[in-house]
């Protein structure tokens, strides 16, 4: 009696009834399935990008077919006449996505430079969620101020109309901003502290040292941040078509192009893919500016995570 | 100039330049709060759109957008933890991992407006599913997918090795350790991520611009297979398309989809501080 072992208490579940070597086969069998569906999510991702490239393939590619390259990256886009050139969309996206970078990049580093170097704790704990909060408000809600009350104000500092490049880049750089703080920042604060330290000791003020040693070696981070806000400022949709006026011209060179109405690609899909017959000429050539901006943001993206993944490499080599 | 006061001035314009960032977010949200709130009222949130949207509720657009971003939830969770869990858990440093990673970043900087196309080629076309909640839900899922991948990742990789080690040696599977003691442990990070993909989805326009939205449908919907009006779509519509229309009511839509959008933030932000407080390592 006394020598019998004390037993487990048996086991309670969806196995219960089941003898402990088929258990052990059953939970075998299980974590095979699992850990493939595991493995099917996480290929999926290639299989996606790989999917959307597809369908725009698909519906995009009898634009390329049936009209001429010279024609299709003309001048003249006048859809109802059959001229379906994108240069005027191209260089109206560049203009906008340009002059919202060129707002952005200062904006951006700076006030990066600021919460990673200078600010005190309590002005951080403030200030980043309130950046969170910029990248959480809707782009259309941005878009809807820049109609009703950007646009006026511009009017009235003398230029002709309020919907134009300089409008939608002052509204694209505030959209960008986000991205370009957070990651700039996270550059930076992986800048190793020895390095600050080194400075200061040997007599740096603090602004020296993060002007002559942090931002140097932070400098890979600080591209790919800005690389990454130009992929969001080119893509950027309704709040450009709000506010850059949707004029399908190329503006002349000068200063005062920067207040003319020009029509980027993301917005000529979004205001013509609603009136277009499924299957037009037209529709094709929708989903062939599509097919553009796909290859564009891909290049920087790809380009961008290829640096990330060189920096991390380069960090892991670092710790070991 | 003394280097010290180099110093001082170089802080001095870096804080004024930070202001100048900080300072127009502060002033767009309350701006829209102030000219809205006068519109907002019980009628308003839960009423229909009466004589061409120029009076009564925006309740079916409030619903959609609901409705929609339960339905991105549905078509994203699954896929967007099971790859968290494959390259927190399972992914070597292969040529496939690498490419993985490269397909996420690049699936994070496609413009929304291009998922708009994607969703139209595929879903509404293709799969010949119409415009309809369930094309929409599709859409807004994959394009929220690499926010709610790369939090989630993140959350999992910070659960401590020891607990993965404790777990294998006390003899349970690989899949048994992480669902019985890793995925509990990063659940409010991962909560965080979807909580706050979801909030990007429900304030896109771009994407559900040809897969989802009805101009003017004073109704709910009746299936995921039927239209829907959506927040985001609706505030366009009333502010550029439609002549004539009352300010107070394009405010009073702008501040309801903020709010929802906002208050999404929040919760994400509450949920990860409260559970960092009580983490158990």
């Amino acid at each position: 009696m006394s020598d019998e072992p004390v037993r487990p208490k048996p086991y309670v579940g969806l196995f219960s009834q089941v003898s402990p070597s088929d258990r052990l086969r059953l939970r075998g069998i299980i974590d095979f399935v699992i850990e493939r569906l595991i493995q099917f999510a996480g290929v999926s991702t290639i299989f996606i990008v790989g999917l959307i490239f597809f369908f725009l393939i698909r519906e995009g590619l009898p634009a390329f077919l049936d009209i001429p390259l010279r024609q299709l990256f003309g001048g003249r886009w006048y859809p109802i006449d059959d001229f379906f050139g994108l240069w005027p969309l191209i260089v109206g996206s560049i203009l906008v996505t340009v002059g919202a970078i060129v707002i952005a990049i200062p904006l951006g580093l700076t006030t990066a430079i600021y919460l990673g170097e200078f600010a005190p704790q309590w002005q951080r704990e403030i200030l980043k969620p309130l950046i969170e909060v910029l990248a959480g408000i809707p782009s259309i809600v941005l878009g809807f101020l820049g109609w009703v009350v950007l646009a006026p104000i511009v009017q009235r500092l003398g230029a002709p109309t309020g919907l134009t490049v300089f409008t939608g880049s002052l509204i694209l750089a505030y959209m960008s901003l986000p991205t370009i703080i957070s990651i700039s920042e996270d550059a930076l604060y992986a800048v190793p502290k020895e390095y600050r330290d080194g400075a200061l000791a040997i007599g740096a003020t603090q602004w020296q040292a993060v002007w002559r040693v942090v931002l140097p070696s932070a400098r890979s981070g600080l591209v790919i941040a800005i690389m990454l806000g130009i992929g969001r400022a080119i893509g950027e949709t309704m709040a450009v078509m709000m506010v850059t006026g949707n004029a399908a011209n190329v503006p002349g060179l000068g200063l005062d192009m920067l207040f003319q109405p020009v029509r980027t690609m993301t917005a000529t899909i979004a205001a013509e893919m609603g009136e277009v017959a499924q299957g037009s000429l037209h529709y094709s050539v929708l989903f062939a500016i599509g097919i553009v901006l796909f290859v564009i943001t891909f290049g920087i993206n790809s380009l961008a995570g290829r640096l990330m993944g060189t920096q991390a490499g380069r960090r892991r080599k670092e710790n070991i | 100039m003394t280097r010290q006061q180099a110093h001082q001035l170089a802080v001095g314009l870096i804080s004024a330049v930070a202001a100048l960032v900080v300072i127009p977010i502060v002033l767009v949200i309350l701006f829209i709060i102030v000219r809205g709130i006068g519109t907002l009222d019980w009628e308003f949130i839960t009423t229909v759109p009466r004589s061409g949207m120029k009076e009564g509720g925006i309740m079916p657009a409030i619903l959609g957008t609901v409705i929609l971003t339960f339905g991105t939830a549905i078509a994203c969770i699954p896929l967007a933890i099971g790859a968290a869990i494959y390259l927190a858990e399972y992914a070597r440093d292969t040529r496939l991992t690498r490419w993985v990673r490269l397909a996420i970043v690049n699936l994070a900087g496609i413009p929304s407006i291009v998922y708009g196309l994607f969703g139209l080629g595929a879903f509404v076309l293709f799969l010949n599913l119409g415009t309809s909640i369930i094309a929409g839900s599709l859409t807004l899922g994959i394009m929220t997918l690499p926010v709610v991948i790369s939090t989630a990742e993140e959350a999992i990789l910070a659960v401590p090795q020891r607990f993965r080690m404790v777990s294998l040696s006390l003899g349970a599977t690989r899949w048994q350790t992480i669902r019985s003691q890793v995925l509990p442990q990063a659940m409010p990070g991962i909560i965080t991520g979807v909580i706050l993909g979801l909030s990007r989805a429900a304030g896109e326009t771009a994407p559900i611009l040809f897969t989802v939205s009805a101009f003017y449908l004073p109704r709910l919907p009746h299936s995921i297979f039927d239209q829907t009006m959506a927040l985001p779509y609706h505030l366009y519509v009333i502010s550029t398309q439609v002549p004539d229309m009352p300010l107070s009511i394009q405010y009073g839509t702008a501040l309801v989809l903020m709010l929802i959008v906002l208050s999404l933030t929040l919760i994400a932000s509450i949920v990860r501080t409260k559970m960092r407080r009580r983490r158990e390592w």
